[in-house]
């Protein structure tokens, strides 16, 4: 299948750049490549940049350190917490990272699976994000515990007490989802890096690296018999992680879907909560994309045609998460069940609860996005990065809103409450950014950002190889 | 000291002189104690022994001793060096009523405002850890206020003071009793002329009787009393209409009709558990749906400024500022053909109905006249319940249960004057805090300086303790022996359950030292009054007196001590006093309305405080953190008025503080000018309140209340004494309030008043229940149809429990009817169930840990209320549980009797149980709000109940303790359990038995009839939880001439 049969499925209709893109790294042989992408992290020297950037955030991370520890002397009461809103940020941040995550996979396994080109300039760095969003995303349930330390009852495992985890809980499937994703995610992001692994093994002029690359490389020697094993491998484990695209958030929207408050009970969350993940997901990597292709100078790989790919997925996206907004107001009203439809009435018009921060949702998620429909604003960077950042923003404050509004206004109105964040809502989830930018500058700085093997294969030259797969 | 060694001494004298004892083994204890010579011994010791324990010989302490005795008669080999005295001395043998595990009940009587309210109070192991009330005793009949539940606290509070001081410096007793003695010397030649005694309300017959004799060893002396809430307007009223200061004694279970004259007979003063039990008893519709024609209540009109737990119960109510209700009562006695004159006020046709109702039921009608009234209020209410044919009836009028009723403001002002002519040369103030409480205007505190000896007695260092040079640590009345009367006279013994926790002392002890005896335990001295006062009637022998005391005890209520009622009618002439403007009764000019519009001055009324009282009980954590019943306040108080005197004012709710709703307010702060007086207080706004009218709680803002009640850094409230004088005393025109433009924070349970028009409350009459008694279950079953289509089977998955009898089936009704929101259960719950005080800051964010509130719902708009309801709830126990499912860890589990059970031990505190609860009663411990550490506190926590640690979710058990305690008595004993041997904790404390609990598997228990009521109905039961706390929801009986429907 040629590039330019298969991008010609798009919508004709569509307006689309003044040519048609076909990803493939021009200008650039194999060599060119290997060493454009290897000397970022062989070579290059380590910028006042990256050590000002990796402080910073190192920062951040050691606030988080912190909040963790008086966390864990004094209590989840130092967060805004309360009856009746018991949950707040740290679930609203674990949701987020979660969605966040959720890119990875889909540019992994599904654009994988349906062959989209384009997705092997962003594959890494997606999966990368992913790994380190489920880490941060990982922690918050944790800390959110009441007795973390006895987080491990959640697990089925053998103990004198008998006990099982109940499994009718949603948070127990929870527990299963996200890990299996992690595992997964992990694999497919350490198995599709083994061949540049075994690159930087073989380029690396020092013995301390070309040991630890070697390890990591798990001895790949690029022998056909090698190839044949990865790249089944790697299309298996696309396989296995295609409906995990989708089951996560199912999953984390079970959370909420599974109880009986009103604004939580609907069936509409799970499709609706992957399209929000997939959503947040796009916008974190364009946002991690734009200054990356600047700074390592990748933009012969990152094009401006992936960014406006990637654009109008967040589009897409958009539309899907806003079909979910439209849907729970107008089943709500529909249904009406006066607690229910209470609760959507005020999300939209309680102005002294939390009404204005719902409209900001709509903004950042439903219109914002729209800038996309014209190709100059797709292809514009600046922009871009705006509305990405936007739609970040929005996406946690959507999930913000759907468990401080659905809580704080239920049943019984002698037990209505308000949800107020303190310090130290706000020191956690900034602190997880500490976390995850440190993770993803060591990234940048110790392993390929993109992966050179697959962007060989791309070249005209390597059609023996695609002709492999 | 000298005592114990003589004992060691003497064992080892008698070890030598038995000689068979000391080198052979003995077998058992009872074996050594059999030997004459020890029986010698034991009977020797006590008198000695008894100056050792300078305070009374307790049956507990007898116990002791009597164990270390034989523990110590058996020791051999070694020298015998006793403990020291300070030392716990360990059970040899257990006293045999003891047995590890069960608790104890003893009877006892806690006196507040003038009155005493019998009790039963659990210990465990000696430490009394939960008072309930005496079902034997007529003020109590098994029910405890909130005070009373809460006492249990302040008598382990820390904060209590734990040692005699002179000016600040650590004394002992003997320092202070030389001291006092040498000045009572020199009185004793005055015959006492500087003498003089500041007391409370006295109705302890000893004390009284104390006193008295001590004016007749010091006849120049003076015997004052003072207490901020006085009866003085109902005393003068009763001395204006009868020639003679009487108690007006009410009895609602033949009253059809009552009339409340901003009387709260409901939630306080003397009796009021007793009238909420008898008044509820008339009110209680328990009619088969069959007699439903039948169904029969009381009727209750109220006329009253701020809220009250009466007045929201009322049938019709009416919002009058306090210097209108006297002219409201006016019209009525016109009506009535008083020649009453000058009635104004009020709507013409709410007059002649309540008159025409008042009128159609002599002889069983009630009008009743509250103690803030002017006495020509009570006045009224005397004469119109003499011309209503009640007297005799649903009135009786007995002596006075004050021993000395005085009038208050009258007595502390002759003190003061006194004081400042520099006639007092020693002042004794007995467990009093007038520093605090006397009349702004008397200048208390600067005449007390020229008093050259000032002692006092009192719990804690309080403010009048700092103005004394000597203050003694009073003993609480859980430490002391005393006697007290009930508001019907009936007397008790006020027995102790401890020996006292620091050095306290009871007055009984203090005044015998006054009167020049040696030291005399307490006990003595009110077992002397008694027998005096039982062999002035007949001759009594030692052991008639034995067993008469024992019998007292046992019971709680001294047999024959009820007064009678007095055969006493209208003096002559009582209508002259008809003009007497005595008290704070109006100006005859005075505006009938006062508005705030235009900036006209306001009326100011001061109110008893419904969780600290006068402010005695600041220190107490669970009172302070008691929601006050309607405002739902807690920590401090505020200046309350209506939603269109704050519109007028210029003054709206703050903003939310971190609880919003469920947590409390940042409100604007007001100056309160009166009289060139002023303070600083938050307003509030409460619906239902009278227009034009500010309330105040007394008691707040205290300096030297405790760590907990308030320091001089940091106060609990505002001081509303400050505007009190003495002739202002419960309202006063003239007030003017001024927005300052800062806030503070006020916290608050339930700020929502409405209900949404959901029905959380469901509520009828008695003339629609008449006509169709099925109407409520009608109602539910057409909104089920609406949403889901109901059968009798619950909608699960999952296989249903099965609870097929000999099995338990538990359930719970409480009668919507029947609760006046006194919110008692809540301290009685708190007190059963080890439940934390978490301070005001974290109610403010909505962490309250109380495992049964109380909610409060308005009805009709804010600005014109038409009715209040309160509702109490606890854990609903739902048979399709929210929150089991989603539960990860299974610590929230179904029962086999259908108690959905907490597993703290298994909580990790993922809240998703709270989440899903649609009624959160679930509690969680945000930070660590159990206190672990401070050790008094500790003896009071309820053994029989989990401390629950941080990070842990918990929440009403239906007090699993109790029914666990209930089921293992009933094997021992191969029985079933009986209806009503289980009472949760709020179900005992309930006085109006509004709360039901029991096994609905047993057809003829309470539960279950309540359960077949067609009042019953289940809160949200569309979300098809099944809950197993149901309620009998809420009648009324309106006048049908007032109905406008």
């Amino acid at each position: 299948m040629s590039p330019v049969t298969h991008m010609s499925n798009e919508p004709t209709g569509m307006p689309s750049g003044p040519r048609q893109p076909d990803y493939v790294p021009h200008g650039h042989d194999f060599q060119s490549i290997t060493e454009q992408i290897s000397d970022i992290v062989l070579v290059r020297r380590t910028g006042l940049g990256w050590i000002g950037s990796f402080l910073f955030s190192n920062t951040l991370l050691l606030v988080f350190t912190l909040v963790v520890i008086y966390l864990l002397i004094m209590g989840v009461g130092i967060w805004g917490i309360d009856i009746p809103v018991a949950w707040g940020f740290t679930i609203t941040d674990f949701v987020w990272w979660i969605g966040i995550g959720h890119a990875g996979t889909l540019i992994s396994a599904i654009l994988l699976l349906l062959h989209q080109r384009w997705r092997t300039s962003i594959n890494r760095i997606a999966e990368a994000m992913t790994i380190f969003a489920l880490m941060c995303a990982g922690l918050f349930p944790l800390m959110h515990l009441g007795r973390p330390w006895f987080f491990y009852w959640l697990l089925p495992y053998p103990n004198t007490m008998r006990l099982w985890p109940q499994f009718r809980s949603a948070l127990v499937w929870d527990v299963f989802a996200v890990s299996t994703y992690f595992l997964v995610s992990l694999l497919f992001w350490y198995l599709g890096m083994i061949p540049d692994l075994a690159t930087l093994r073989d380029r690396s002029t020092t013995k301390r690296w070309q040991v630890i690359y070697g390890v990591l490389a798990l001895g790949w020697r690029n022998s056909a018999r090698h190839w044949h094993r990865y790249e089944s491998a790697y299309l298996l484990l696309g396989g296995l992680a295609t409906p995990l695209v989708v089951s996560v958030h199912s999953v984390v929207s079970s959370d909420f879907a599974i109880s009986n408050v009103p604004g939580w009970h609907e069936t509409v969350f799970p499709p609706y909560f992957v399209a929000g993940a997939i959503f947040s997901g796009f916008a974190m990597v364009l946002l991690l994309c734009i200054p990356i292709r600047h700074i390592y100078r990748l933009t012969d790989f990152i094009t401006v045609d992936h960014l406006e790919v990637m654009a109008k997925i967040v589009l897409a996206t958009s539309f899907l998460t806003s079909y979910g907004y439209l849907s729970e107001q107008t089943l709500s009203w529909y249904g009406h069940e006066k607690a229910e439809h209470y609760v959507y009435l005020n999300r939209l018009i309680g102005f002294n609860q939390y009404a204005w921060l719902a409209w900001c949702v709509f903004f950042c998620n439903t219109i914002a996005p729209q800038v996309f429909w014209i190709p100059r604003l797709r292809r514009n960077q600046g922009v871009l990065a705006a509305v990405s950042l936007l739609v970040l923003l929005g996406m946690w404050l959507e999930r913000y809103v759907i468990i401080t509004t659905s809580l704080h206004r239920d049943y019984l109105p002698s037990s209505w409450g308000m949800f107020q964040p303190t310090i130290y809502d706000y020191l956690t989830f900034f602190g997880s950014i500490g976390l995850f930018l440190s993770a993803f500058l060591l990234f940048a700085r110790l392993l390929p950002m993109l992966s050179m093997s697959e962007l060989r294969g791309l070249l005209p030259d390597a059609h023996g190889h695609e002709g492999g797969r | 000291m000298t005592c114990r060694k003589d004992l060691g001494s003497e064992l080892i004298a008698l070890e030598r002189a038995a000689g068979t004892v000391g080198k052979r083994y003995w077998r058992s204890l009872e074996e050594l104690s059999e030997t004459k010579a020890f029986q010698q011994l034991i009977e020797r010791e006590f008198p000695s022994q008894a100056s050792v324990w300078p305070d009374s010989l307790s049956r507990r302490k007898f116990l002791t001793l009597m164990g270390a005795s034989l523990a110590l008669a058996g020791v051999n080999g070694c020298s015998v060096r006793p403990a020291p005295p300070a030392e716990v001395v360990p059970y040899v043998r257990p006293p045999e009523e003891i047995v590890p595990g069960k608790p104890l009940f003893y009877a006892t009587a806690m006196t507040l405002g003038g009155s005493a309210v019998g009790l039963l109070v659990e210990s465990h192991m000696g430490r009394p850890t939960k008072v309930e009330g005496n079902p034997d005793h007529p003020a109590s009949l098994g029910a405890a206020g909130s005070f009373e539940q809460a006492s249990v606290l302040t008598l382990y509070d820390p904060d209590r003071s734990q040692a005699v001081t002179h000016l600040g410096q650590e004394r002992t007793w003997e320092d202070a009793a030389t001291a006092i003695s040498a000045a009572m010397k020199k009185q004793r030649n005055a015959k006492g002329a500087g003498l003089r005694i500041l007391t409370e309300s006295i109705v302890s017959p000893t004390l009284a009787a104390q006193l008295a004799e001590l004016l007749v060893q010091f006849p120049e002396a003076r015997w004052h009393t003072y207490e901020p809430l006085h009866r003085d307007e109902a005393h003068r009223g009763a001395e204006i209409a009868f020639g003679k200061t009487v108690d007006t004694v009410c009895d609602f279970n033949k009253a059809d009709v009552v009339l409340s004259i901003d009387a709260d007979f409901l939630a306080s003063g003397p009796g009021h558990l007793r009238y909420a039990a008898d008044f509820m008893s008339r009110r209680r519709v328990r009619t088969a749906a069959a007699d439903a024609d039948r169904a029969e209540m009381n009727r209750l009109y109220v006329a009253e400024t701020a809220v009250s737990c009466t007045g929201a119960k009322a049938d019709h109510r009416l919002a009058l500022a306090g210097r209108q209700i006297e002219g409201f009562l006016r019209a009525v006695a016109a009506r009535l053909g008083l020649p009453a004159g000058g009635g104004t006020a009020a709507d013409e046709g709410w007059v002649a109905a309540l008159a025409g109702d008042l009128q159609s039921h002599r002889g069983r009608c009630l009008v009743l006249a509250g103690d803030r009234q002017p006495p020509v209020v009570h006045l009224l209410a005397h004469a119109l319940n003499d011309r209503l044919g009640n007297v005799g009836q649903t009135v009786i009028y007995t002596e006075p249960v004050d021993a000395r009723p005085e009038n208050r403001t009258r007595s502390i002002r002759e003190l003061t004057d006194d004081m400042e002519r520099g006639h007092v040369e020693c002042l004794l103030v007995l467990d009093a805090n007038p520093v605090l409480t006397a009349p702004a205007d008397l200048s208390f505190t600067e005449h007390l300086q020229k008093v050259p000896l000032r002692v006092h007695l009192g719990l804690y260092q309080d403010e009048t303790a700092r103005q004394c040079q000597w203050h003694l640590p009073e003993a609480h009345y859980l430490e002391a022996w005393s006697d007290a009367r009930a508001y019907d006279g009936t007397a008790s013994i006020v027995q102790p359950l401890i020996e006292p926790l620091y050095q306290g002392r009871s007055a009984h002890e203090l005044v015998a030292l006054l009167a020049g005896s040696a030291h005399v335990p307490g006990r003595e001295i009110v077992r002397r009054h008694w027998r005096k006062q039982w062999s002035e009637r007949e001759t009594l022998q030692d052991q008639d007196f034995e067993e008469r005391w024992q019998t007292a005890l046992h019971d709680g209520v001294v047999p024959d001590t009820k007064f009678a009622a007095a055969s006493i009618s209208l003096a002559d002439g009582w209508q002259r006093h008809l003009d007497e403007r005595g008290g704070d009764a109006a100006e005859p000019e005075s505006p009938a309305v006062p508005s705030a519009a235009n900036g006209a001055p306001l009326e100011l009324v001061f109110l008893a405080d419904p969780t600290i009282y006068d402010g005695r009980f600041a220190n107490n954590g669970w009172l302070q953190e008691l929601p006050k019943p309607v405002t739902q306040l807690t920590w401090g108080n505020a200046a309350i008025m209506s939603p269109t005197t704050a519109e007028q004012l210029g003054l709206k709710m703050g903003s939310y503080a971190h609880g919003g709703e469920h947590g409390g307010y940042y409100m604007p702060v007001v100056k309160l000018q009166l009289d060139g007086r002023e303070v600083k207080a938050p307003a509030w706004i409460m619906p239902g309140h009278a227009d034009g009218t500010v309330t105040v709680h007394l008691g707040g803002g205290r300096e030297h209340a405790g760590r907990v009640g308030g320091t001089a850094e940091e106060k609990i409230g505002f001081d509303a004494y400050a505007l009190r004088t003495s002739d202002r005393r419960w309202f006063a025109p003239g007030l003017k309030v001024v927005p300052t433009g800062e806030t503070e924070l006020v916290a608050c349970t339930q700020q929502h008043h409405s209900m949404e028009g959901r029905d959380v409350v469901r509520a009828s009459t008695l003339d629609r229940y008449r006509q169709n008694p099925h109407a409520i279950a009608d109602e539910r079953e057409q909104e089920h149809r609406e949403i889901s289509p109901r059968t009798d089977e619950p909608l699960t998955f999952y296989e249903s429990f099965d609870y097929e009898a000999p099995k338990h089936k538990w359930g719970m009704s409480i009668d919507l009817t029947a609760c006046v929101g006194c919110n008692a259960c809540i301290v009685a719950c708190q007190a059963e169930n080890n439940i934390p005080v978490v301070g005001k800051e974290q109610v403010s964010r909505g962490r309250e840990m109380h495992w049964l509130r109380v909610d409060r719902y308005v009805e009709g708009p804010a600005g014109e209320p038409v009715g209040f309801h309160f509702q109490p709830l606890p854990c609903m126990h739902c048979e399709n549980a929210p929150c089991e499912y989603v539960c990860p860890v299974a610590a929230t589990v179904h029962s086999a009797e259908g108690l959905n059970d907490m597993i703290y031990n298994r909580c990790v505190g993922t809240r998703f149980c709270s989440n899903n609860c649609p009624y959160k009663v679930r509690r969680f411990n945000f930070l660590a709000y159990a206190d672990f550490k401070t050790e008094s506190l500790r003896l009071q926590y309820n053994p029989d109940v989990t401390v629950r640690s941080r990070g842990v979710m918990e929440k009403c058990t239906y007090c699993v303790q109790r029914i666990r305690h209930a089921e293992i008595g009933s094997q021992t004993d191969g029985r079933a359990i009986a209806d009503g041997e289980v009472l949760t904790a709020c179900q005992a404390a309930c006085p109006t038995r509004a709360i039901v609990f029991g096994d609905m598997n047993d057809p003829q228990s309470q539960v279950k009839q309540c359960k077949d009521s067609p009042l019953d109905y289940g809160l949200l039961e569309d979300l098809n939880t099944l809950p197993r706390t149901t309620y009998l929801a809420a009648l009324r009986n309106p006048n049908p001439r007032l109905v406008t429907e």
